[in-house]
This record gives structure tokens, sequence and C-alpha cells, in this order.
């Protein structure tokens, strides 16, 4: 019995049928397309598939059942933060008044929506301790570009053209120096201290004139509250670079710890990690940013306002010059956003301090579990996640992390995130969250200390597991040598097709 | 032991010199370090790199690495077998799986390279 | 705690189990002077309550309008089975799909949706996905800039201008953009000026990387895309074509007028408006590109016994392995949309598409006959599918009043292009296969009484604005 279906489906293409399906709408009149020029016009049909609602149900429904989900089990995804996904925030996001309303409607009509992501910015701003917030954003990635352009406008806007360097710690997602590069800097790569954390005096070493901007992510990617933040915090302000913090490891420090009031300039926050909506598969999300004094007047245009007779409007488009501009079309993934207001006004301040004091909590419980088995390398409290490590079972057995990952999936478990960061070996990020009870992380802990014990006895199950899912480990270098992103019918190169 | 006549970098390419031409490539440690090759990226003839600079990519599933010039100079041929067969920088790194030459510009910068005994206590270290 | 998991005793197990009394303890690396001043928010809310809030402001909404907006989003049809099917919890509240092993559902269904897209598109590769269709233009921009090593770009000024403001803010990192003005009378007015893109792209010293133009463009007019591609290529530039999904099924797709890279929004394909997301930004190109494009890939492989099995591909483009040197910064995506628009195309078919897009033509030159009846006729001569632009004096004075008349008159185009005299007296106006006849009957009669009208007696647009914003308690800024 695997932990997830076993149907697998060949592909819409192999299913169709000429001839099949149609009839959703009333069929056009014949001269519809005749002001068309010729020149303009598609010869024939796009050779799509052809199929009836039946078999796309069934096609969906049965690939569905391939996955592995939150709402199927615990996915302790270090860096990820998989919470359980409210769904009245699903239902929220499909009301006719937020799922119609068109994005170029006149502020008048859009008064509702208006006032939700109002307040959502507000809400936000005290959560993180920042003066000002924008939801624009997309992304978590799509914040940090945000961010960094906001750096870069106001060195320039202080005449401060010499700053082209961002530096970031060795441990940073790989988002970060991505960014810097996409917003035209040169990235510095900073080494980690011993302790796992950042090594105030290299940063003091690299800091100058040249420095636009340093990205810290805290808790760092190791799942530990950077202790000397303040002295770094206070070395960046002196060397005239401003602070910039990756929020992705938000959930653990709400209402413990706000970055803007620390005297981080800017953030980013996941609403699709800390504020529960789902991740679709690899998105949609939004990434929301928040700003302290310095960066107000660059915050993207538009900006949601609200007039002193209590009505909300966007902020025209010439209204505020000192904008970097605007960094997708429309204000934001606002679906997303409706489901981030639900979740943050069900839990109110009281209860997003208790979701990261059980994110904590459970982390902290499952870490010691852990130990009991695996290399802890940073073994002192962690937040929302911890790093374990597997080099004893390698060394005495041969027996990877990439395979103890898929081991895991015998055992009815999506694996931890792995080999990140990149400077732990043989690593394990373990985010447990504040939604699985202790009877979840038990048996979580009992399976990963299983297969530490199972290295020893049988290390061959574990290097060819997973053997308990509708594939086994898959030919990747086959994946990226030939690579084949798409049907082509018949003209494609020939594959097994399932039954 | 790797092969004793060629020269080696630090970042593990290897450089057979033969008159001023000179032949490229990484070594069988590092091509086995990075796994199973899927791209190499290899620059055009006629572009010249100092000693040192990166001259090209090499990518494997999961996993990226710059390629450094062990000699200044010009290149004079990528070789075109790796666009559609990476592996074989794994398969016979010193061999098939070369990567470019180059009309050596300092024949004398052959000198600061590492022989085979100093290459292989490189890689004993880890 | 709305979703907490705890039973009353089972945080002091594992408060026992780590032998503190407190979980205050596993805060103590705060350092003093910086921990929180606290949440100064509201209450928590029971869902009951949540329920009817969020029903209350979905309710300020206004959702009885009769609406010719389109302006980049669509109203149209999208199958129920859609959105059931986007619920199933297998989907929505999967991750990444990283280990192929259990995430077969998600890696089939994008390489599926590459395989619809790049049809629709007559492209080889396509990206699944970006964040809408303005963020994928400008990942075409870049990408442009990237496979030719040159450093500026030309853009269309009939594109969309959220569009062409999201490539300045990109290409703020120090790459030039410069945009191609569009035709001023005749004929052509409204498309792009071919004859000013000669002589930008004539400029020898800053040699051109990609020109991007859009079809239909903002104005809804026919573009000549394949003279625009020839003189790019020209240049030795890449062509890149800004699209609109839907009318594809009828219009040449941009391989076949030897578009490089195709971008557009994917919100026409099964996606709500959602005042702006989130949608989908398409992004496709030819294989000669494969390297260049930044987003997720997903290629057909097989697993080790030969089964066939679907993995990521590619990834070393991607910022988790390149970082400073990946293609794009891009992680999170808006991957289960795409598997909405994949959803839609299997559904609707490839002659339910044509459908789609030709019913939606047929109501427009309804709508433009009902218009013209009424006194309001078209701006530009040129060809359009189902989009259009119609001059109104007064433009924008008169959508607001048709509101009070229940009809949302498409874009005042002077609220999008306010440095544009041109469009000063101007309505962009669309029909897709939704629009009713009766809807545009209701139109043409208010505008007809509008446009009768002095206008002397049109109040400021707020005067009409139910009031009462409450603050939430300590959101205040």
């Amino acid at each position: 019995m695997t932990v997830v279906g076993e149907r697998l489906q060949s592909t819409l293409f192999e299913k169709s049928r000429p001839g099949r399906g149609g009839d959703k709408i009333p069929h056009p009149p014949k001269d519809a397309l005749d002001r068309i020029p010729a020149a303009a016009r598609r010869d024939g049909v796009p050779a799509l598939p052809e199929l009836n609602e039946p078999e796309v149900v069934r096609h969906y429904v049965n690939l569905s059942q391939l996955n592995y989900a939150i709402d199927t089990g615990f996915y302790p995804l270090g860096s990820c933060t998989m919470k359980f996904n409210p769904k009245l925030n699903e239902w929220a996001a499909r009301l006719p008044g937020f799922a119609t309303l068109h994005p170029m409607a006149p502020d008048e009509v859009a008064q509702g929506t208006l006032q939700l992501l109002w307040e959502l910015e507000g809400i936000l701003a005290e959560v993180s301790g920042m003066r000002a917030v924008t939801l624009q954003p997309a992304a978590g990635a799509h914040g940090e570009l945000c961010g960094i352009l906001m750096v870069r406008a106001y060195h320039r806007a202080n005449g401060d053209l010499e700053r082209d360097e961002v530096l970031v710690p060795d441990s940073s997602h790989g988002t970060n120096p991505a960014t810097a590069s996409m917003a035209g800097f040169r990235t510095i790569t900073i080494p980690s201290a011993p302790d796992g954390g950042v090594d105030v005096d290299a940063f003091r070493a690299a800091l100058g004139p040249r420095t636009a901007a340093v990205m810290i992510t805290n808790p760092s990617t190791l799942g530990l509250f950077e202790k000397r933040i303040g002295e770094l915090l206070d070395a960046v302000h002196e060397a005239g670079a401003l602070a910039y913090m990756d929020g992705a490891n938000l959930n653990a420090i709400l209402g413990r710890f706000k970055p803007g009031e620390a005297g981080f300039d800017v953030m980013h926050f996941n609403v699709h990690k800390t504020f529960s909506t789902p991740h679709g598969g690899g998105g949609p999300g939004a990434g929301p940013v928040g700003v302290g004094e310095k960066l107000l007047p660059y915050l993207p245009s538009p900006r949601v306002l609200r007039d002193d007779d209590g009505t909300f409007r966007l902020e025209r488009p010439d209204e505020r010059p000192t904008s970097i501009g605007r960094l997708r079309s429309f204000v934001g993934n606002t679906g997303v956003l409706v489901r981030a207001y639900a979740y943050l006004r069900a839990h109110g301040g009281s209860g997003l301090r208790q979701v990261s004091d059980d994110a904590v909590l459970a982390a902290n419980y499952l870490k010691k579990r852990v130990g009991e088995a695996y290399e802890i390398p940073y073994d002192r409290a962690c937040k929302h996640e911890f790093v374990a490590s597997a080099t004893g079972i390698k060394k005495r057995t041969g027996v990877r992390t990439l395979d103890i990952a898929k081991r895991l999936i015998d055992h009815g478990f999506h694996p931890p995130t792995i080999y990140f960061p990149l400077i732990v070996d043989e690593g394990m990020l373990i985010e447990p969250t504040e939604t699985e009870s202790v009877e979840t992380l038990d048996a979580f802990a009992d399976a990963l200390i299983a297969i530490a014990a199972e290295a020893e006895t049988d290390p061959d199950v574990i290097r060819q597991a997973p053997h308990d899912a509708p594939v086994r480990r898959l030919d990747e270098a086959m994946a990226a040598r030939q690579p084949n992103l798409r049907w082509r019918g018949m003209t494609g190169r020939e594959m097994p097709c399932p039954d | 032991m790797v092969p004793t006549d060629l020269r080696y970098t630090k970042d593990h390419e290897w450089v057979r010199v033969e008159g001023d031409e000179a032949t490229v490539g990484i070594t069988d440690y590092a091509a086995k370090q990075l796994g199973d090759i899927v791209f190499v990226e290899l620059p055009d003839a006629g572009r010249t790199f100092e000693q040192h600079a990166t001259f090209g990519v090499v990518e494997s599933v999961k996993a990226v690495s710059d390629l450094f010039s062990p000699v200044s100079g010009e290149v004079t041929e990528a070789n075109a077998a790796l666009a559609g067969a990476p592996e074989l920088v794994n398969s016979d790194p010193f061999g098939e799986g070369w990567m470019i030459r180059v009309k050596v510009a300092g024949p004398a910068e052959v000198e600061d390279l590492l022989d085979a005994a100093a290459y292989d206590a490189l890689i004993a270290e880890g | 705690m709305p979703y907490g998991p705890h039973a009353p005793d089972d945080r002091e197990r594992m408060l026992a189990a780590l032998g503190i009394a407190s979980v205050d303890e596993l805060f103590a690396d705060i350092p003093e002077g910086l921990r929180s001043s606290g949440l100064n928010l509201p209450e928590p809310e029971p869902e009951l309550q949540l329920a009817a809030r969020l029903q209350g402001l979905a309710a300020r909404n206004r959702t009885d309008l009769a609406s010719f907006l389109g302006a980049g989003v669509y109203r149209h049809w999208t199958p129920a089975n859609v959105d059931q099917l986007l619920l199933r919890g297998e989907w929505y509240t999967a991750y990444t799909p990283y280990q192929p092993e259990i995430s077969q559902g998600t890696l089939q269904s994008i390489y599926e949706y590459e395989s619809l897209v790049a049809e629709l598109m007559d492209l080889d590769v396509v990206s699944a996905s970006h964040y809408d269709g303005a963020a994928a233009t400008a990942e075409a921009a870049l990408m442009a800039c990237r496979a030719t090593r040159r450093e500026r770009v030309l853009v269309s000024h009939a594109i969309h201008p959220h569009y062409r403001a999201t490539l300045r803010a990109y290409f703020g990192g120090g790459l030039q953009l410069d945009e191609i003005p569009v035709v001023a009378d005749g004929p052509d007015a409204g498309t792009t000026d071919v004859a000013a893109l000669e002589r930008l792209l004539a400029d020898g010293d800053a040699p051109v990387a990609g020109v991007i133009a859009g079809q239909p463009n903002f104005y809804g007019l026919i573009e000549p895309m394949e003279e625009i591609g020839r003189l790019a290529h020209s240049a030795g530039a890449l062509f890149v074509g800004v699209v609109e999904p839907v009318s594809l099924a009828v219009l040449a797709p941009p391989g076949a007028y030897g578009a490089d890279i195709a971008a557009g929004e994917g919100q026409p394909l099964g996606i709500a408006p959602q005042y702006g997301g989130p949608f989908l930004g398409l992004l496709a190109s030819t294989d000669a590109l494969v390297r260049q494009i930044p987003g997720r890939l997903v290629g057909m492989t097989t697993d080790l016994e030969g089964k066939r099995a679907y993995v990521m591909t590619l990834r070393a483009r991607e910022q988790d392995i390149r970082r400073d040197k990946a293609a794009s910064n891009i992680c999170t995506n808006q991957a289960l949309l795409a598997l909405a628009a994949s959803i839609y195309l299997a559904t609707i078919g490839p002659h339910g598409l044509r459908d789609v897009a030709a019913l939606g033509a047929a109501k427009a030159a309804e709508l433009e006959a009902a218009l013209a009846d009424a006194g309001a006729s078209r701006l530009h001569p040129g060809p359009y599918l189902n989009e259009f632009a119609v001059t109104v004096p007064r433009a924008r004075a008169v959508h607001r009043r048709l509101l009070d008349r229940g009809v949302l008159a498409g874009l005042a185009l002077a609220d999008a292009e306010p440095d544009d005299p041109a469009l000063a007296d101007a309505l962009l106006v669309c029909a897709t296969e939704v629009t009713t006849s009766d809807e545009i009957a209701r139109f043409a009669a208010a505008l007809r009484e509008e446009l009768a009208s002095d206008g002397s007696d049109i109040p400021d647009a707020g005067d009409r604005v139910d009031r009462g914003a409450a603050i939430p308690s300590g959101a205040s800024r």
C-alpha cells in the first residue's frame, strides 16, 4: 500500500479522440471572424486534446491521488512551513464579491477588497514592526526583488552611486544572491561562524562604502535565532548600508521579535508559509514587503490609500514620483491575500503568538527525539526548524541522507528538506509547524530512528527506496541530457505508456 | 594516480601541453564529485582567456560548476561531441571528455600548475 | 488557537521531555533589548463571526454591473469541473514536487501544461509558470538580453501600461528600455509604428537584444507581427510576442510569425479576475533558448525500472543551485493556476476554444454596432478581435455616470494613460462569449442618454460610496 495512489495515467494527448467533448458554450455565427485579415489568422485549430468531461475528471482525480499533500499527511519540509491550510480561507476567496472583481474596476466598485487590503497592510505592519507594507509582490523572491530595487533607489536618491555590493551569508536561500544579481548588484558571500550564526566580524570586514545592503534570514536557515543581530544591524547602518530581512522563517517569532523594531529596514513576508495560504504544488504565493522610514518613499505603486472620508482608493500612477514603479500588473495576488487576511483575523494577536510558541515547541521536541539517532550539528534551542545530519550513518554504512529521505516515503511520510542549507554535510532540515499533533511528531521520529537502525542491518533496502511508491527513483540524468519537455505525439521519443 | 603527463589546477582542471597547443578538461575526481554530467557550456573558437579565468560551465543534475582555464590563450576548438554526449566527461574525462583546445599565450604559466603527485595529494585531503 | 492540534496536556508533555518549565526558555536567545513590544491586534475571531465579516467585505464590492471591461483581464465561462478539481487537497496543499516519487500528479500535470501551451503558442519550451503576464514579459526581456549578450530592449508603446511599467522596474538594475511609438493616424492608427522601429534598430551604438510587441495590442488591434519580427531579426535581435491565449485559437501563434519568445497572461484560461491575481504568467520559447528560459521545467523520463515518469529538469538554471548566476530568482510560481489552465483547455477542447474566441469576436461586432448607433464610434480604424476603443466626449465622467446605471463601460483610457492626449476622450471596451445582447442594449441605451445630457450635473466620484470603513484596532500606521 503506497502513501499515494497507484493509477498512473497516460497523457491527455493519448486519451484524445477526434470529435469528443465540446458544447460548453454556444456555437458562434459562421462569419464571426471574417473581419480578421487572413494573414493574422491561425491555420486550422490548435492540436489540443479532445476529451469529454468525465474523462477529464477521472484524469485529474487519478493524477491528484499520485500526490502527497498536507491534506494527506505530515510534510516536514524545512524552510517551507507546510502548515494546515484552513478551509474557510478557500471558501472566502471564492465569494463572488471577491472572485469576480475586475482589477481595473473603479475604486468605488471595489471598496470591500480595498478595505481588506488596507487592513491587511496594517496587520502586517504591526506584526513586523515596519512603517508600511506593499502587497504587490507575488512571491517571496518577487518581494526580495522589490526590496532590493527600493534599496537601489534609496542609495541613488542619496547620490550614493558607488554601492554595488550585496552581502549574504553562505547559509542563505539561493533567491537572495539571485535577487541581488537581478537588481544589478554583485553578491559577496560571507561564511557562517562555527556556531552556525552570522559571523559578525566577517561581515564587519566586508562592509564598506560599496555595500548597498545585507540580506539576512532570521531565524537563520539552520533554524537558529541570530543572537548577535543587534551588533550586525549597527555595523550595517554605520557603513551606510541597509538591512534586508528574508522573512521566510517568520513563523518562529510572531509576537516575540519584530524586525522593524530591531532595526531592519526592509523585509518580505511569505504568506504561503507563515499565514497558511496553500502552496498549490509550487504556487501561488504572495510576498508582501514591509519597510521602515528610509524606504517609505520608494514603495511600489499603486499603494492602497484611505481618504479622510473613510473611502479607499488606489494611488494614481503619477501620485508619488519617488516610487520604484510596479513589479507586476494590478495590485497583487489578491485572492491569496484574502486567505491570509482570514487567517490573521482568525488568530488575532494572541493566536499568532501561540502559533510561534507551538511551532518552536514542536521543533525542539522533535529535535530531541530525532537526536536519539542522528547528529544535531547545532545543538541549542532551535526556533521553528532544526538541522539533523546523517554523517555518522553515511560513514558507517554508506547510506546517504537522500536514501533516508526516500525510505521515509515507505513509512508514509514526506521527506524533510535535504542538503540545505549547503553548509551542513548530509543535512536534513526538519520543520514540523504548529499544526501537527504530538502523536504525529512521535511517529515521524520513530520512523527516522527505525531507518537509522535499518541502515546498520540492511542498507540496501534503504539505498533502493522508495519501494512503496507508484514509481521508483527516476533517471534524472536522461531527463536533463535529452530534455523531453512537451508531448509531440507520434513524432516524439517513444516512452513506455502506463496501462 | 592521475595521468603523469598532465598538469592540474586546484579547481580540478587538467591541461596537456603539446608545443604551443594545450588541451583542457576536468579530472576524474571532479567528474565523480559532480555526478551525472548533463550539460557542458563551452566558448566559441576565437575567444581568449587569461589563466584561471572562467571559460565555461559544467552542469550535473543538481550541481553546477564554473570551469577555469589552466593557461592563458585563444580557444582554437571546443569539443563539439559534448553537446550531444555530455556523459563523455564522466566516462572518459582525460580522453574523449576533453573540453577545449587553446593556443597557449604564456607557456611558462604551466610551471605554476600542480603536477600529478601534487594533485593526488590535494584530492587525498578531500 | 483555531487550527492547533493540542489537547490540554500535550504542551506539558513536550515541555517535560525538554526539561523546561515554559516555552519562554526556548526564546531566551532573543536579546532582551530586541524582544517584541507585543502584538497590538484584535482578538481571535471564531469562524462564524469571521465568515460574516468576510461576506460583509465581499458584499461591499459591486458585482451587479454589466461589464465591458477587459484591458488585460477577461471574463469567460469556466466549466464547473475546473474549480471542483482544483479544490482537491492533493493539488492545492502539495508543495513544489521536489520528491518526484510522490509527486507524479503535479509533475505530469505540469508536463501536460507545457505541452498544451507549446501547442497553442507553436513553440517548443514552456516554463511553468510566472507570476503574471507583466512579470513574464519582463522575464522574456531579460532572457533576450542574456541570450544576445546585449543590453537594450525595444517595447511597443501599445502593450499594456502595467507591462511597460513592470519592464521599467525590472530594467532598473541597469539595462536600457526604449519605447516604440504607435502610429498616430491613418489606417494603422493605434498599432506599433514600424518605421519608427526601423529607426530605433538602426542605432549601432546600442544594439538591440529584443523587440516586444503585443497581439492583439492593448487597444485590441491586430499588429503586423510578422513584419515586426522580420525587422527585429534583421538587426540581430530576438522577437518577443505578448499574446492573449484564447485569441491563439484563431490568430496566428507566435511560432508561426517567427517569435523567439512568447509571453502573456493566462488568466482567460479558466481563472477568475480576483482583483488582479493570482494569475498565470505564460512564457515560452524556441528550443534554441532552452538554457536561457527561467522558471520551472518538467520533463518526461523513466524510473529505474523503465516506467514512464516525470521530473523537474534543467534545474541547474535555477536559483537554489546557481545562486547569483541563476537565470532568474523565481522560486514560488503560479503552479495551481497552470493546473487550472490545463484543466480548462482539456475540458473546453480545441474547437471549444475556437468557439470562445469567435463568439467573443461576434459579440464585439454587435457591441461596436450598438455603440456606434448610440453615438460612440471607434477611435482606431484597424481590425480587432474582441476589444476596441471608442471615442466618447468627457469619457472619464461618462464612465463614472454609467456605473449608476449598472454599466461598467470598459476602461476610461485616460485613467490608464493620463499623459496621452489622443486617449483623453476614449473608452476601451470588450466583449466575450459571456456578454449578452441584453447587456449590450443596456450599455448602448445608457450611453445614448449620457451623450444627450450636457454633463453639468456630474457629481464627485466619491459621493456614491458607502462609508464606515472600520480600522482594525491596533492596526494603525
